[in-house]
């Protein structure tokens, strides 16, 4: 559960490179994640991590290759003060947890150990062990993820053939 | 309490009287786009959650764009795979290399959005019909999957910046740079989870071109669509194009905005953004004589007939520097045809230019102008992100098509009105 923590507007370009989107494999994104501003991130990242990150994080492209390739890391979950809107989508419809928390994301170091309860949004970081509060999800949106994901929703519903 | 454009054209599309900043909505959609890149993860999405049909294969368009001509192997393959699925569904509206253009030229030239529409695509860039008085947004391909399958999608109602342009631009400047000058002032999240609403006396000096181009990188200033008032010059401009009913709709005079920004479109000079976010913000003068390698015209910011003009004025009878490499990229295949009647494209070959078929190609890094380590283009496309262009190293200049040939020139960043 280590953090990996970066500045603010990460985006999606450096998430997964342009040139890399001709293969939209989980694995083939998974190798290329992060390599622009990280090149060692994809070698040792491990499934369970988290990325803290600065304001506007996913900014850029609509691609949806940018969060399928940090959840096919194996990444738990982004902390951020505030996420650029089209990712923010693309990470709920797909199912990759994503926090808005300013307090978290300033304090938070790389390296330290932390853990995450998605249903209270309580933040906690074991190295310090100070605890954070994240701004829970709209109701709407918290039933997509209890659905898992967008289109498992829509079927719910029985919108579409 | 009044609305806003983008709120009028939500309430309407949600079969609502009215809506509030920050209300979750479910909206009627007239158009859903993809290209090359997200369409194919799209439909895999699309068939892998069990659905068998689209929910109107004319109002889908699929282009393919951003890697064609094919650049490898593993590009083909997944134009292969819209190819088939745009045929399986008989979607009308599908343009492969030969017909298709930059996505984000191509849809209003051939009269596929209009003002009053509820646009997306899965694009960041489709923001750009807001120039016609329609509300345009990017999505991601989940999205675009529950789109095709229902024709609807879910929107948080969008508080809105009013932006008020006064004047006239002068010469050699352009809508490149009222954009790229808001986006300095504001920065890159300065409209974030906003629309901006475009309004004022200056918005009627702008042509269809400048205004294209600035709804088109309202994105880069965060923003979920950049949006102007119908007026004469849009309705000229869909006049032929647009053989349906569309509705004009107006601001309301006590609509509410987060915040206003006026901009003095006279006092604007030839701006350019510098690596690596589009708020680093220059006029050219302080960075003009910084070496370059490369100059790339074109892209769904750029690559209208306009630009093509503004370039042709300035490489007219000149010479490409020896340093330098320019590459000239007109958007879609009736520009391409327009500037080969208006003599454009015999200018560039003659000033030694490379002019390529339709493509987005080098803006995202693709292909057709990928810069090695080190090296350094003045672009008129839209992002300069690390690595954008090519090499992590290498750097992106956004730039107007008028200081992208002056600087083509001058083998190094150049003011266009020297």
């Amino acid at each position: 559960m280590k953090v990996y923590k970066y500045g603010a507007n990460v985006d999606t370009d450096v998430i997964i490179p342009a040139r890399h989107l001709n293969d939209p494999s989980p694995a083939a994104l998974a190798s290329h994640c992060m390599e622009d501003i990280d090149p060692q991130f994809a070698s040792t990242v491990e499934a369970g991590d988290i990325i803290v990150a600065g304001p506007n994080f996913g900014c850029g492209s609509s691609r949806e290759h940018a969060p399928l390739a940090i959840k096919s890391c194996g990444v738990k979950c982004v902390i951020a003060p505030s996420f650029a809107r089209i990712f923010y989508r693309n990470s709920i419809n797909i199912g990759l947890p994503i926090v808005e928390c300013p307090q978290a994301a300033e304090e938070i170091q790389a390296g330290d150990q932390v853990e995450v309860d998605f249903a209270t949004g309580v933040i906690t970081d074991v190295t310090t062990g100070k605890s954070y509060q994240a701004a829970p999800f709209p109701e709407f949106i918290d039933g997509i993820i209890k659905s898992g994901g967008l289109l498992n929703s829509l079927k719910a519903r029985g919108v579409a053939k | 309490m009044g609305m806003t454009m983008t709120q009028k054209i939500l309430a309407k599309a949600a079969g609502l009287d009215r809506v509030e900043p920050g209300q979750l909505i479910e909206a009627r959609l007239n158009m859903v786009l993809g290209n090359d890149i997200t369409t194919p993860v799209a439909i895999t999405e699309f068939e892998k959650a069990g659905f068998t049909q689209v929910f109107d294969k004319d109002k889908i368009a699929i282009v393919l764009d951003h890697y064609t001509p094919c650049k490898d192997i593993k590009s083909a393959q997944l134009c292969l795979q819209a190819r088939e699925f745009a045929h399986k569904h008989s979607i009308t509206n599908f343009f492969d290399v030969g017909q298709m253009g930059v996505e984000h030229a191509l849809l209003p030239e051939k009269g596929l959005c209009a003002p009053g529409e509820v646009i997306v695509g899965a694009d960041s860039h489709t923001c750009t019909y807001g120039a016609l008085g329609a509300f345009s947004t990017g999505i991601g391909s989940t999205d675009m999957a529950a789109a095709m399958a229902t024709g609807l999608l879910w929107f948080k109602v969008p508080s809105a910046i009013k932006v008020t342009l006064k004047g006239k631009l002068q010469p050699h400047v352009s809508g490149k740079d009222v954009i790229l000058h808001l986006i300095g002032a504001i920065g890159v999240d300065g409209a974030l989870y906003q629309s901006l609403e475009f309004a004022g006396e200056g918005v009627a000096s702008l042509s269809m071109d400048d205004r294209f181009t600035i709804s088109n990188m309202a994105i880069e200033a965060g923003g979920k669509n950049g949006i102007f008032p119908v007026d004469e010059k849009t309705m000229e401009y869909i006049n032929g194009r647009v053989n349906r009913p569309c509705e004009a709709f107006v601001a309301d005079e006590d609509a509410v905005y987060d915040s206003e920004i006026i901009i003095d479109l006279d006092k604007l000079e030839p701006t350019v953004a510098m690596p690596h976010l589009p708020e680093n913000t220059k006029v050219v003068s302080q960075v003009a004589g910084l070496p370059i390698n490369q100059v790339v015209i074109g892209s769904c910011t750029n690559g209208r007939i306009s630009d093509l003009r503004a370039a042709a004025a300035i490489l007219k009878g000149k010479k490409v520097a020896p340093n330098v490499r320019c590459i000239i990229i007109p958007a879609t295949q009736e520009i391409v045809l327009q500037a080969m009647k208006e003599g454009l494209i015999e200018i560039f070959i003659e000033a030694g230019a490379a002019v390529s078929t339709p493509t987005c190609g080098p803006c995202l890094g693709g292909h057709m102008g990928v810069m090695a380590q080190g090296e350094r283009t003045v672009s008129t496309t839209n992002r300069n992100f690390v690595g954008r262009m090519g090499h992590v190293s290498s750097e992106v200049i956004l730039a107007s098509p008028d200081v992208a040939a002056a600087s083509a020139i001058a083998g190094c960043v150049a003011d266009p009105r020297k």
